[in-house]
């Protein structure tokens, strides 16, 4: 086996909550701003996407018709991306780069599903009555604007990235072992570039639907994360589209490409989280697993103010008190399987920044951080399963 | 004895144990025995009610029920009972402890009907009235009551019931691209034993998601044959009357292991993973780009991967959906790559008896692959009476034959621009 190659990030996209692109989102996070919509869901708290305008990176409309939201947003963080890291319109790039995409799925009709929820209950009508009316009322291009692997595909045919293209599912643990596969691929030799990302669109009653039934929702009240209750936690569903370009040190260097921050490791588990504690005992099994930390770093979590699981991360975080801690889900909310991949973002970006953005905890359990990050880790525990870490370190030039 | 390296100095990865399930039956030999018969599995669907819907067959699993009912509770048993058949086989590891990663390729997931109408029916009460809306349903979802599905229907559930039940190590990881999905799975673990990350890898593929929606949804993408009666014949790749593919259910659960890994332990070598590729095709959603680049694309990226000639490839297990589409496309591909050859070599689909797996296919065609080096036997493609002259492939038609076969292609293709192919050879090359 050859050595390691190291890996760059190269290209950073984002659209949130809080707006678009990098200077929006750190001017956004010094300010402490949070964008959350609590009537139109209510008592139910989501954070809607700020204004976009998806012609910037979606020139065509009927390109646009063929998405539901969620594949929007992605296809439009993906071509932030592909801009950020200067590949854009590079098809000799962009024909041989790897893609994963970690997504959820599609957005139903909601007036579809009502009109037919209520009809076949109204009428105590059967099961072909369900023939009839989904034969008749389901658009027929639907099924691919909700379908997993289509985000990937929008991407490939908006973009033109058409190298790879692989669809991890399964929630949070999906974009982390994205970015897994994407670093261990570059750092063996077998890419030399690749695109990871996911996308969220926050304003969903179906998904909220089924967040419900596990009760996982913020209700009532907006709270930070670490302020949220534990007798009444939860996550506000999140709405964001994050990607990353990253590529080996080399083919980077090659295209006169300057890195953001460098990927030295990624991560995953699968606790058994039947067990009390289960959480905090896997963290501390990934946390040796990054390497070399020194004793002052800093730490972006996605913890998503779901109990046990945000108490369990806590108790790890507290067994390293050096490290200031920043909580993306209270300035974004869950955005599930973009949560990953907004840590990693933001902690690209604060040590290209060279600064760590400020708390915004009123419990005092984030604290200021002077001096620019060298080191930043990424930490990702999923809403009922999946944990990972990463580390994001400064490039020495 | 081979080196445990390929020419590329990379581990070579081979197969110890493979399990399937498919509407013609479970287990390796009985598909195995009907697939070389020439029998299908495809039936008029008898799980709803099919009146109002233009397709009306499919090859269903019927023989395996779960409870409570559901799309993704099939799918996870299916994967179950595939997985059981290929450890036992393969020998490796103990009881509930596999020694490295799984990758699961699965249906992507959502609520379905009999739930929904079941909390639909839940909500009607709770509220005192018969129109109601979906707030309605959202604020009287919580509470536990509808605990499961939050479970069910999360995108992960079926990978951590199997990660839980045979201890494989680490996040397992659940992909999705469309019907190339089996064959990714396959290719990911054949990655991260070359990579050495691992000694051994579970592969599996599953979809049990028969059911009225995802019925309709690729009816109404005009996708399915309408060829209703009778229905085993409706599945007719490569023939000038195909007019769709067959929706269909199955598993395929491949144990890969480093040959190093294999021959150690004394492990059966059912063959080997000698090369795999992927192109992405960024035309069009559901078309291929009409110059088949991202298809040749594929195939030649595969061959180059194993370090084979088209000339060493002595069977191709195609894609051969029998949609007017892919069948053209498939054959433009194959015929660029391998000229003259592509007419001479035997190319049959698995799925004119099977039908369409959809996100099990890559699997069960490579398992199907792998016994077809075993069995010196190919299997045919069945409903061949009307050949397309636009595709002089040797189809294999209607009967299985015996051949010498020491290197198979498998490929597929899949909505969304997914390419992938995969090489299998019986002895390391």
């Amino acid at each position: 086996m050859s050595e390691r190659k190291e890996v760059w990030i190269t290209g950073i996209g984002i659209v949130s909550s809080l707006g678009e692109g990098l200077d929006a989102h750190w001017d956004a996070l010094n300010a402490k701003r949070v964008n959350v919509d609590d009537k139109r869901f209510a008592p139910y708290i989501v954070h809607p996407l700020a204004p976009v305008s998806f012609d910037a990176q979606i020139p065509k409309k009927g390109d646009q018709r063929q998405m539901e939201a969620w594949q929007r947003i992605g296809t439009y963080a993906a071509g932030l991306a592909l801009d950020s890291a200067g590949v854009k319109g590079n098809q000799e790039i962009l024909g041989r780069m790897d893609m994963i995409v970690a997504a959820g799925g599609g957005e139903r009709d909601v007036p579809v599903d009502m009109a037919i929820l209520n009809g076949y209950l109204k009428d105590n009508s059967g099961p072909v009555f369900l023939n009839e009316r989904l034969m008749n009322d389901l658009r027929p291009t639907l099924f691919l604007a909700q379908l997993s692997n289509l985000l990937a595909g929008n991407i490939a045919i908006v973009h033109g990235v058409s190298g790879t293209s692989r669809t991890f599912m399964g929630e949070e643990a999906s974009s982390i072992d994205a970015a897994r596969i994407a670093v261990a691929r570059i750092e063996s030799g077998q890419s030399d570039i690749a695109l990871i990302g996911a996308a969220q669109n926050g304003e969903r009653s179906d998904l909220l639907i089924l967040f419900e039934f596990g009760d996982f929702n913020l209700k009532d009240k907006y709270a930070p994360v670490w302020a949220r209750a534990k007798e009444n936690g939860g996550f506000a569903i999140g709405s964001a589209g994050v990607f990353l370009v990253m590529e080996s040190q080399e083919h980077a260097e090659a295209r006169g490409a300057k890195p953001f921050a460098k990927l030295s490791k990624v991560a995953s588990n699968l606790a058994q989280r039947k067990q009390p504690g289960a959480v905090t005992k896997s963290l501390e099994t990934l946390w040796p697993k990054l390497g070399s930390l020194g004793d002052n770093g800093s730490i972006i979590t996605g913890a998503t103010g779901v109990e046990a699981v945000t108490s369990e991360e806590k108790a790890f975080l507290q067994e390293h008190p050096g490290f200031a801690v920043r909580s993306t889900g209270t300035s974004f909310g869950h955005t599930i399987e973009a949560q990953f991949p907004l840590g990693l973002a933001l902690a690209a970006l604060s040590i290209s920044r060279g600064a760590l953005f400020p708390p915004n905890d009123p419990t005092g359990f984030e604290v200021e951080k002077a001096g620019a990050p060298t080191q930043i880790v990424v930490v990702g525990a999923g809403h009922w399963q999946g944990e990972g870490m990463a580390l994001v370190e400064a490039v020495k030039q | 004895m081979a080196a445990p390296r390929d020419k590329f100095g990379r581990p070579i990865v081979v197969v110890t144990g493979m399990g399937v399930i498919t509407s013609l039956g479970a287990g390796k030999q009985d598909n195995w025995a009907k697939l070389t018969a020439g029998e299908s599995g495809i039936r008029t669907v008898t799980r709803f009610p099919i009146d109002g819907l233009r397709s009306t067959m499919a090859g269903t699993v019927d023989f395996v029920t779960v409870e409570p009912s559901s799309s993704t509770g099939l799918t996870e048993r299916l994967a179950e009972m595939a997985t059981e058949e290929a450890l036992e086989q393969s020998g490796i590891g103990r009881k509930s402890d596999f020694p490295g990663p799984l990758f699961l390729a699965v249906a992507p997931v959502e609520t379905e009907w009999p739930q929904r109408l079941e909390v639909g029916r839940a909500v009607g009460l709770a509220v005192g009235k018969v129109d109601f809306e979906i707030q309605d349903i959202l604020r009287h979802s919580g509470g536990g009551k509808f605990a499961p599905f939050h479970h069910r229907f999360m995108f992960g559930s079926v990978a951590a019931h199997l990660a839980d039940i045979f201890g494989t190590k680490g996040s397992p990881i659940s992909l999705s691209t469309a019907c190339a999905s089996g064959a990714t799975a396959i290719q990911l673990g054949v990655e991260a034993i070359r990579r050495g990350e691992a000694d051994a890898a579970l592969c599996v593929a599953t979809d049990g998601s028969v059911n009225q929606e995802a019925l309709v949804r690729f009816s109404l993408l005009s996708a399915l044959s309408t060829q209703n009666n009778p229905p085993q014949a409706a599945s007719k790749p490569f023939s000038k009357n195909r007019d769709g593919f067959v929706m269909a259910e199955g598993a395929g659960a491949l144990v890969l292991e480093s040959y190093e890994s294999a021959v150690a332990r004394g492990a059966p070598i059912l063959g080997v993973l000698a090369g795999c590729g992927e192109l992405t095709d960024s035309f069009h959603r559901t078309r291929s780009s009409p110059d088949g680049k991202p298809i040749i694309g594929c195939v030649r990226k595969t061959l180059a991967d194993a370090g084979l000639e088209p000339d060493q490839i002595d069977y191709i297990n195609a894609h051969g959906t029998a949609t007017p589409e892919n069948d053209k496309m498939e054959y433009l591909g194959i015929s660029a790559v391998f000229g003259e050859l592509a007419q001479k070599i035997p190319v049959s689909s698995n799925k004119s008896m099977v039908g369409h797996t959809i996100s099990a296919a890559g699997a069960v065609e490579a398992i199907f692959s792998l016994l077809t080096l075993e069995h010196q036997r190919i299997p045919p493609t069945i409903n061949y009476e009307v050949p397309d002259p636009a595709i002089p492939f040797d189809v294999v038609p209607n009967k299985a034959r015996d051949a010498r076969v020491t290197a198979v292609m498998s490929n597929s293709f899949g909505f969304g621009g997914q390419n992938a192919s995969l090489i299998l050879t019986r002895e390391p090359i």
